[in-house]
């Protein structure tokens, strides 16, 4: 409750060096994905190729960010026992209208993102920012940490599904830039993408090759049991 | 019947829904230091998927569709519906185990209510909803995840009980070796892809 009381003392739509930190911190310190191992599974399966992970990251930062304000304008109103579901209605709300968004702006990735989208619903880092800031903060500083986090959660994608679509299928964002053939922009003869990045196991040692080279490069990050 | 047990065994080894789908990744992550919790935790999943499936089915099937109660389509309503059954289904779970078996229940502690959020219980549903299945095979493609699902779980915890004494590097300890190793699951899962479920 102390937390409350501080947040309403503060302007409530500054942005100082609080409110930076705020953007910040789920980037690097706090990475939603990397540090805090949430939102895994979609990060995982819409990485294949870059179009997709980036509708993903959009589709997340709004959602992350419109569900920690409208939990936080509510949070005096919400019963703490039924909060869990209030939460979710909120989020289901969201999710729904990404996805009839999606599906009448561009049905072709609607359709390639198939259950992911519904899934936004479970993403763990909504959940854990609700329940972890947006119970506890006022709407302004709610929203700017679910930009945060959404970024966050994006950052990562983005880079695993360039590495993934890039050495998978030599192109980026559909464009073809290294093959075998005159049709792509670089051409090395013989040159044979590697099919194990498309595959679902290359997701996971990407991304745990970027958890090694994250905490390799921010030590106190290290997992010392 | 044959067709029930095709199902069973397709969802469960070669459409894993931890290891070729991904889904519940966060709580398989977090809850598999040791095989003990694991194992709770798996078994669980398999019954709220078990339960929460057919649920689900039916209120798809009746409520929802353009031939249900309603007469038009409501299937709009699905993700809040599905979320809000599996939200309640849990807290029964979590009521009932705490009454039968009040060490599973302490054991398990924080991560019953994480199965809400378990995107393989939700995911499953969806599943189920965009491959058609009747009443019958959403029971079974329901217990077959979980089985899949509980497979994946206590088998990463066990090694990740004995990679505790091997010289991994500082940075990959613990989350990054995690990860690599599901990789490495993964790929062993993908051999299943050759079974042919039919040949049972």
């Amino acid at each position: 409750m102390a937390d409350v009381q501080v947040a309403k003392k503060e302007a409530a739509f500054g942005f100082g060096k609080k409110e930076r930190k705020l953007l910040v911190d789920p980037l690097n310190d706090n990475n939603p994905i990397t540090v805090q191992v949430l939102g895994i599974c979609s990060a995982l399966a819409v990485t294949t190729l870059l179009d997709k992970a980036l509708v993903m990251s959009i589709a997340v930062i709004f959602v992350c960010a419109f569900a920690n304000l409208f939990t936080s304008l509510l949070r005096m109103y919400i019963p703490k026992q039924v909060r869990m579901i209030v939460q979710l209605v909120i989020i289901a709300f969201l999710v729904t209208v990404v996805e009839l968004t999606l599906k009448a702006v561009d049905y072709n990735i609607y359709k390639e993102l198939s259950v992911f989208i519904g899934l936004i619903i479970t993403n763990c880092i909504i959940m854990g920012r609700l329940e972890a800031f947006a119970m506890a903060n006022n709407p302004w500083r709610s929203f700017l940490d679910g930009v945060g986090n959404g970024i966050g959660y994006g950052i990562i994608l983005i880079i695993v599904a360039m590495i993934r679509e890039f050495f998978g299928k030599g192109s980026l964002l559909g464009y073809k830039i290294l093959g075998p053939s005159s049709d792509f922009l670089i051409t090395i003869p013989g040159y044979q993408p590697n099919n194990l990045m498309v595959l679902f196991p290359s997701a996971m040692f990407v991304i745990g090759v970027l958890i090694w080279v994250h905490r390799a490069w921010n030590r106190k990050l290290i997992d010392i049991s | 019947m044959g067709e029930l047990v095709n199902i069973f065994i397709k969802s469960a080894f070669i459409e894993n829904l931890a290891l070729a789908y991904f889904l519940g990744m966060c709580s398989y992550l977090a809850v598999s230091k040791s095989v003990k919790t694991a194992f709770g935790l798996g078994l669980a999943v398999i019954f709220v998927l078990g339960i929460t499936m057919p649920i689900n089915w039916v209120i798809n099937t009746a409520l929802l569709s353009e031939n249900g109660l309603f007469g038009m389509d409501l299937t709009f309503l699905r993700l809040i519906l599905f979320i809000a059954v599996i939200a309640s289904m849990v807290q029964l779970v979590e009521m009932v185990i705490e009454k039968v078996s009040p060490s599973l229940y302490n054991s398990l502690g924080i991560f019953l209510p994480l199965i809400t959020v378990n995107c393989a219980i939700l995911g499953g549903s969806l599943f189920m909803v965009s491959k058609e299945y009747n009443f019958g095979e959403s029971v079974a493609f329901g217990l077959g995840g979980g089985f899949g699902w509980f497979l994946a779980i206590v088998a990463i915890a066990a090694i990740r009980e004995k990679i505790r004494y091997s010289a991994v590097p500082g940075p990959l300890r613990g989350l990054g070796m995690a990860f690599i190793l599901t990789g490495l699951m993964g790929m062993a899962f993908m051999s299943l892809m050759g079974i042919d479920p039919a040949a049972f």
